[in-house]
């Protein structure tokens, strides 16, 4: 491989440049670089939500047979949306949000209960699948004990006294190993990202990996 | 005492080198440590291996924006081949946010390149940007085709031969969610829980502690956490036989590796520092009472 | 007043408790309502909340302009972006030079900026990681240990690594953190039934 002459990759490099530049310090090219990435972003979606939703799910189903006349009613209300340009009609967004926020919320509220909390609990439980082996035994003791020490550690209405605080001390050494846990891979995404761009400057722009 | 109060007042710009350093060495003089592949993304293998022509399409979503981009784009790219080389009907759709349909439009282009004999429409299909993140996990599990509307080309959705009878979750054989967001939970919630469709995870090694959770409750039915989990696909890849192309993220481990290595040093060097500055502090302290 | 504050209190509750009561009544007209719901009002009505972004967007940076403040170039640089990506999108309907603009611009100037955060975790981590206590060094053993143990070299070094991160993974960080993600079920789903009792309002504005 050698060198890259495409322009695109110039220029793709020349920013990845300019970005790196904030290590030495905060500068202009810097600054270019992440207004330049600011507009980007903002213009990218308009196309993208123009082609991929506004002409094939609310133009064309409009204004071409067989009509949806039933997408005028959503259209209205998320037209108050406009509310937030007039500082007297600025009340009318209120009524996009009622209808998403809320709604949503009321077809969370089941789906969270279960997925997230009874199907948690539910694989904590101590059922006889989980002493097969003294190994498994072991692992499922200290998840339930985890668990519940955990909560217990969370659960702040209560003084800690008569085996909470004992409770909430064991929980804290849970937290500590699964924070630690965390950060080591935390590490490891922002290693991975440093990595792409060097792959990119060195494989695709300099062509010497 | 004062050599170690040099060091903890180190100029971060020696660090910063340093890390530099240790990434770009690696990859280009690599030492090619093997890759050994766990048990969530060994899971993830053999569910979508096993998968035949006929138990539906595989729903691969790209929920990443360019920003976890080298975790994630690998793992995209591999479970494409994986699927196209079966000759398993897969269908990419290009994520439940706006910025995230590049990373779709960029995998795509880089499989009508790899796999020229496969026809978009007949063996995979590319499905555009919905504006509602939930809502649009919610519509799919009713009805696909007034979801979309069309595949992100303008194709009509009926004009799609490998769509004829997909519609809804019933139709698919199990979601691959590739995320840099909290989206998991999200197919989690509306799309397993809700239609019972099952889902499988890639995600950037952020997440993916949290997620262990799901997997040990058997709700995910594996995972690939971070680049570490993207070379572990790879590496399955290449034992059965399926074309991995560049192999980035197993090329980018030896990095990997030397960039831990280094935090982990500076860390343990930090800490030894801390304890001798902080004895020589209270020694100092002491005497100084004294007189 | 009634139109201004009360009356989207009202719509709030009978869609958010019809959403939630539909998932228990499986009956075809309630399974119409809910499909219509999701699949035309929510997806329609959160297509519009993108004004919001573009409007914080133009009116931040056409303001700079206006009053010329400090670093207004930038701005006017930011709008000429975000037309340049449009224009380019609109004229090639998404063409080579729209797919290049993201390609060659936006994703590495995007990636870019987050790979910067493997420097400065670096020099956190020299700074910052100290073995003050018995649960910080906890933690530090921890982060060391899989630092080390989740990337090859961990298992170059000592073969039975992996298996002690998948354990450490699986068994005592799980339950940890599954204990985190129960109190976070919890806690959406008592705001989502204060949202639907009109007890949390911050979301209209706060009124």
């Amino acid at each position: 491989m050698s060198i890259s002459t495409s322009i695109w990759v110039w220029i793709a490099a020349l920013l990845t440049l300019m970005i790196y530049s904030f290590l030495y310090k905060e500068n202009p090219f810097y600054r270019l670089a992440e207004h330049i990435f600011m507009g980007l972003s903002i213009g990218y979606s308009v196309v993208i939500l123009w082609y991929n939703y506004i002409l094939p799910r609310i133009y064309e189903p409009l204004f071409f047979p067989p009509h949806q006349w039933s997408l005028i009613f959503p259209i209205l209300i998320g037209m108050m949306t406009f509310g937030i340009f007039s500082e007297k009609y600025n009340w009318l967004i209120k009524y996009p949000l009622a209808v998403y926020v809320a709604g949503y919320a009321g077809v969370q509220i089941p789906l969270q209960l279960q997925t997230m909390i009874l199907r948690q609990a539910e694989a904590s439980f101590l059922t006889p699948d989980k002493f097969t082996s003294l190994f498994s035994s072991f692992n499922a003791l200290l998840i339930f004990a985890g668990l519940v020490t955990t909560l217990i550690y969370f659960y702040f209405s209560a003084k800690r006294e008569h085996g909470l605080g004992g409770a909430s001390q064991v929980g804290i050494i849970f937290i500590m190993i699964a924070f630690g846990a965390a950060f080591g891979y935390t590490v490891m995404a922002r290693i991975s990202l440093l990595i792409g761009r060097m792959q990119f400057l060195l494989q695709d722009w300099l062509g010497i990996m | 005492m004062k050599f170690w109060q040099r060091f903890l007042n180190l100029d971060r710009k020696w660090i910063f080198l340093g890390i530099g350093l240790v990434v770009i060495i690696p990859l280009l003089f690599p030492l090619r440590l093997p890759v050994k592949p766990s048990k969530p993304v060994i899971d993830l293998f053999n569910r979508i291996d096993t998968l035949g022509v006929d138990n539906g399409v595989v729903w691969v979503v790209t929920d990443f924006d360019p920003g976890t981009m080298p975790e994630l784009m690998p793992m995209t790219m591999s479970v494409l081949r994986h699927c196209l080389t079966k000759g398993t009907p897969v269908v990419l759709h290009g994520g439940l946010w706006p910025a995230y349909i590049g990373m779709a439009k960029m995998a795509m282009d880089n499989i009508a390149v790899e796999f020229p004999d496969k026809k978009i429409g007949e063996d995979y299909v590319f499905l555009g940007y919905i504006p509602g993140v939930t809502a649009v996990i919610l519509a799919i599990g009713i009805d696909i085709e007034t979801t979309f509307g069309t595949d992100y080309y303008g194709v009509p959705y009926d004009s799609l031969p490998m769509m004829e009878g997909v519609k809804n979750y019933e139709d698919i054989s199990i979601i691959v969610d590739i995320s840099g967001t909290r989206s998991p939970e999200y197919w989690l919630m509306y799309g397993q829980q809700r239609y019972g469709v099952d889902v499988g995870i890639g995600c950037t090694a952020v997440s993916a502690p949290s997620y262990y959770t799901f997997l040990q409750s058997g709700q995910f039915v594996g995972m690939m956490g971070g680049l570490k989990g993207a070379a572990e696909y790879e590496e399955l890849m290449e034992r059965y036989g399926y074309p991995t192309g560049r192999r980035p993220a197993t090329v980018g481990m030896d990095a990997q590796s030397f960039g831990h290595l280094l935090i982990v040093v500076l860390v343990i060097l930090g800490n030894i520092g801390y304890f001798i500055v902080r004895r020589g502090e209270r020694k100092v302290g002491i005497e100084r009472r004294k007189e | 007043m009634f139109i201004r504050r009360t009356l989207p209190i009202l719509i709030a509750f009978c869609i958010g408790f019809a959403m939630l009561i539909q998932y228990f009544i499986p009956h075809p007209y309630s399974e119409r309502f809910y499909d219509i719901v999701v699949q035309q009002w929510f997806i329609t009505i959160y297509a519009f909340m993108f004004i919001f972004a573009y409007r914080s967007f133009f009116s931040h940076h056409i303001r700079k302009v206006k009053r010329r403040k400090t670093g207004y170039i930038f701005s006017i640089i930011a709008i000429a972006s975000a037309l340049l990506m449009a224009v380019g999108g609109f004229a090639t309907r998404r063409g080579d030079f729209f797919d290049s603009l993201y390609n060659y611009l936006y994703a590495p100037l995007q990636a870019t900026m987050f790979s910067l955060l493997a420097f400065f975790i670096a020099s956190a981590a020299f700074r910052a990681f100290r073995a003050r206590n018995v649960q910080a060094t906890l933690l530090l053993v921890t982060a060391v240990i899989v630092m080390i143990g989740r990337v090859p070299l961990g298992d170059y070094l000592w073969r039975g690594m992996p298996d002690l991160i998948e354990w450490i993974m699986t068994v005592p960080s799980m339950a940890a953190m599954r204990g985190i993600r129960i109190g976070v079920g919890l806690g959406a789903v008592a705001t989502a039934m204060k949202i639907i009792l009109g007890v949390e309002r911050t979301y209209m504005g706060g009124t």
